[in-house]
């Protein structure tokens, strides 16, 4: 299972006063089994692009390739496409309507056009996936809270069993406990069943902790295509355009400016605190996780 | 998508029409219809598409978007144009069975066809140089004197001031629902009427969700600065006439003159 982008380009408002570029010759290549982070600040293309690998918008010029097909040629099955690329909107607790919990979970694999029997079986897994229990199921989507809806909005999605899961900014709004929650089920998705993930974020934090790959959007142009690592090393670059590395990195550049010998590829808490500990002489902490 | 949807579509350039006040705009708009309405001949016509071509020329509007404007009402053009041009009794110039077109029939049409771009384009103008805001500002200004009877035009002018806001708001909430019921494998364009009906539910009830949701979060806000109607509110900016509003006015009166002289005089 692949995404291939060539020379993606999409125009908002053309032929108006107000045209402008939204993605310019953007080229890449998502692989089976990648946890992407796609980071950019606001306006600089990530929502568009990510809108374009499930069909919802359909590229201004350039073409993108699912495995290997062009999703662009004529009778090109766009609703295949869409139960293949899974996409969770930001805030995607606006989308719920129906009157319980369970049968909005059922709406996506519905639409499939799947045996009833299939449906319910695909939404208790969906939503047991999600952590919600069955309990919930009879409830209004509308009386859960915050954390809870989101969670049930993502189920909804994952019932439709994506090979790739696309998700903007799925923790935005969310308090810290609804955050690691909602990112360790991404991440559980990801290691035990080989999704393809591709995370929109804001955190650098987040995409640090659990990206393999880090796509760096500007001015609807890729400009960092490459490990967490190796793109925070660019901090400054990054800085420049209203970005910034995990703080861990400033501290970790601190203590080099004052001499200390620490590696400058520490991305994450976690490694950064071994790393001092090994230089003051002291074991690492086991993880008391 | 929705999103091609305009409404009240400001086009946002420099120029002397823009810089205008609103209740001029208002008012010229209002004269230009009425003047629409009182001419009767080609001459009347003519010196109509003089004044608009003007206007239109002025406020650096490219025609293109004051031409969008009409496809909206393109099938009512259609009717009222077939209606007058068959059923129009008088001489006889072109028969198809029960079909016939008149002299009087076609004279009728065609006048009514201009009147109606005309009636179009010239609105068209007002709307794409002047906000939203502007407009409702006009309008609050202009109506004033309406207070004195009762009418509560401040209210009235707020109301379509936050409607008109939050129609771009709304349009884009529900092309994000759209949206996301579509990944969700949602189909709005295919199947009978029936099955369309129902295809809109996952849009239309979570956008009324989030219409009052954000009706309540409004409310609060403005409470919260103290809003409570228009007794005793200024304005930051008070609209003022302008020398520019003055001749304006002063064409106006004589294109309406000029009207009415050919008027009676054809």
């Amino acid at each position: 299972m692949s995404i291939k982008t060539v020379n993606l380009c999409h125009v908002y408002g053309q032929g108006t006063a107000l045209e402008q570029y939204a993605l310019k010759d953007v080229n890449l290549e998502i692989g089976d089994g990648q946890f992407i982070g796609l980071i950019g600040h606001t306006g600089s293309g990530k929502s568009t692009l990510i809108q374009h690998f499930n069909g919802l918008l359909k590229a201004t010029s350039g073409d993108l390739l699912y495995n290997g097909e062009s999703i662009y040629a004529p009778g090109y099955d766009m609703k295949q496409l869409r139960s293949r690329v899974g996409l969770v909107f930001q805030y995607p607790e606006h989308q719920l309507f129906e009157v319980d919990v369970f049968s909005d979970v059922c709406f996506g694999p519905r639409n499939q056009g799947l045996p009833e029997e299939e449906v319910k079986e695909r939404a208790r897994e969906a939503l047991a996936l999600v952590g919600m229990d069955e309990s919930f199921y009879e409830q209004s989507p509308f009386e859960l809270s915050g954390g809870q809806k989101r969670r049930v909005a993502i189920a909804g999605v994952l019932a439709m069993h994506p090979e790739v899961l696309i998700l903007d900014e799925p923790t935005a709004g969310l308090d810290p406990r609804g955050r690691d929650e909602i990112l360790g089920q991404i991440e559980k998705l990801h290691r035990e069943r080989g999704m393809t993930i591709i995370l929109v974020s804001h955190s650098m934090e987040d995409v640090a902790r659990y990206a393999d790959r880090l796509i760096v959007m500007n001015h609807g142009e890729k400009i960092f295509d490459d490990t967490p690592r190796n793109v925070f090393r660019h901090y400054r670059e990054l800085e420049a355009i209203g970005l910034a590395a995990p703080q861990v990195t400033y501290i970790v550049q601190a203590l080099r400016r004052e001499g200390i010998p620490i590696d400058d590829s520490l991305i994450t808490v976690e490694e950064a605190r071994d790393a001092i500990l090994r230089l003051v002489g002291r074991a690492p902490v086991r993880d008391g996780k | 998508m929705l999103r091609d949807i305009t409404l009240g579509q400001y086009y946002p350039v420099d120029s002397v029409i823009h810089r205008l006040d609103p209740r001029t705009k208002l008012l010229g708009t209002l004269l230009f219809i009425i003047s629409l309405f009182c001419m009767d001949s080609a001459w009347g016509y003519g010196l109509a598409a003089l004044f608009l071509a003007v206007t239109i020329r002025l406020s650096k509007v490219p025609l293109k978007f004051m031409v969008r404007g009409l496809k909206a009402v393109l099938v009512l053009l259609l009717i009222s144009v077939s209606f007058n041009l068959f059923l129009t009794p008088g001489r006889e110039i072109f028969r198809l069975g029960f079909l016939k077109i008149t002299w009087e029939g076609l004279r009728t049409a065609v006048f009514m066809a201009v009147r109606l771009i005309f009636l179009v384009l010239g609105s068209s103008v007002m709307t794409l140089t002047t906000t939203p805001n502007e407009l409702t500002d006009g309008l609050e200004k202009g109506l004033g004197f309406l207070k004195k009877v009762g009418v509560p035009v401040h209210e009235v002018a707020m109301m379509m001031s936050i409607a008109l806001r939050f129609i771009p708001i709304l349009i884009e909430e529900a092309d994000k629902i759209m949206k996301a019921q579509m990944a969700r494998g949602a189909d709005f364009e295919s199947g009978n009427i029936v099955q369309r009906a129902k295809s809109m539910v996952p849009l239309l009830v979570p956008l009324f969700i989030s219409a009052f949701r954000r009706a309540t979060d409004l409310a609060m806000a403005m409470e919260a600065r103290c809003y409570r109607g228009g007794e005793g509110r200024t304005k930051m900016k008070p609209l003022r006439y302008h020398r520019r509003d003055r001749l304006a006015q002063l064409l106006l009166v004589l294109y309406l003159a000029a009207v009415i002289v050919l008027r009676v005089m054809i």
